[in-house]
């Protein structure tokens, strides 16, 4: 194991943090609604007309994130290597598995660990661990 | 339930994604690649956020009302069974595939890349996919139920 010093960068991961934090917290103390994405978008296809609204206001929210970001001159270059077929199988799996597991990085790695929850304690390890051993497989094995 | 403010919470959210590196597929999976060369901006993220969250849910868990006077949907449920360990597993397998968890890919669906939306797609398919089952395996004990 060697450290990526070219690529790390813990003053704007933390204050991303701290913003995706003050987004959970609004959502929770304002509307008494978890940030749990992929909890919210799930909620959409399979709708229940009270609370349709609500998970359709979040998503926008998150869709404007990006131009808000382009105004002050921040364009998103995300580096993604995966190809069409490992996109579809990538998005099966996490479709699947967050609904299976009720959460994803948001709902049980955010949220359910600032609740000091052992239930998303459990299923964030599993996530971790999993996430860890699919990256060694890939990059070191195949 | 305010609106307004809650289009506010995904628009501070999706930003803290972008600000934080999660919406750059490279920098996850360098995060995951811990026996590579590895880049542990990513447990900052978390750090930041617990850190925020901790204080709010705590505050949260005391208040039987939202500030907008809605009721607090808190999760109840505690149990540690094979479908969360499993499905989190699962979950964890496709993030480790292409780097994208659901709410970073939405927000770069969002910013118009094209592989975001495929992925975006396949994993609104996998949900689809799933709710299908579980109606396909309630559904008979249903209707079991109420011929009883």
């Amino acid at each position: 194991m060697s450290l990526d010093w070219t690529h790390f960068t813990p003053w704007t991961s933390f204050a991303g943090g701290i913003l995706i934090g003050a987004a959970a917290a609004m959502l929770v103390l304002l509307n008494g609604r978890i940030a749990g994405i992929s909890g919210i978008v799930g909620g959409l296809l399979t709708p229940r007309r009270a609370d349709i609204g609500w998970r359709l206001a979040f998503v926008a929210g998150l869709f404007a994130a990006p131009l808000l970001m382009l105004l002050f001159g921040q364009a998103v270059a995300p580096r993604i290597d995966a190809g069409f077929g490992m996109l579809v199988a990538a998005g099966l799996l996490v479709g699947i598995g967050t609904s299976y597991g009720s959460g994803c990085t948001s709902g049980h790695g955010v949220c359910g660990l600032s609740r000091l929850s052992p239930r998303s304690l459990a299923a964030t390890a599993a996530f971790m661990l999993a996430g860890i051993a699919t990256v060694f497989v890939v990059r070191h094995l195949v | 339930m305010n609106l307004l403010s809650v289009f506010a919470a995904g628009l501070v959210f999706g930003v803290g994604l972008i600000l934080s590196g999660m919406t750059d597929p490279g920098k996850v999976i360098g995060f995951l690649d811990v026996a590579g060369n590895w880049d542990p901006s990513l447990a900052f993220v978390m750090g930041g956020a617990i850190l925020v969250g901790f204080f709010a849910f705590r505050l949260a868990g005391r208040r039987a009302h939202s500030f907008f006077g809605g009721a607090m949907h808190l999760p109840r449920n505690r149990d540690i069974d094979n479908r969360l360990v499993g499905g989190s597993a699962l979950f964890g397998i496709g993030w480790g595939l292409a780097g994208f968890c659901p709410g970073p890919a939405l927000v770069s669906f969002g910013s118009g890349q094209e592989k975001a939306a495929i992925f975006v797609a396949a994993m609104l398919g996998g949900m689809l996919l799933y709710a299908a089952a579980e109606r396909l395996i309630h559904e008979p004990r249903r209707r079991a139920r109420h011929h009883a």
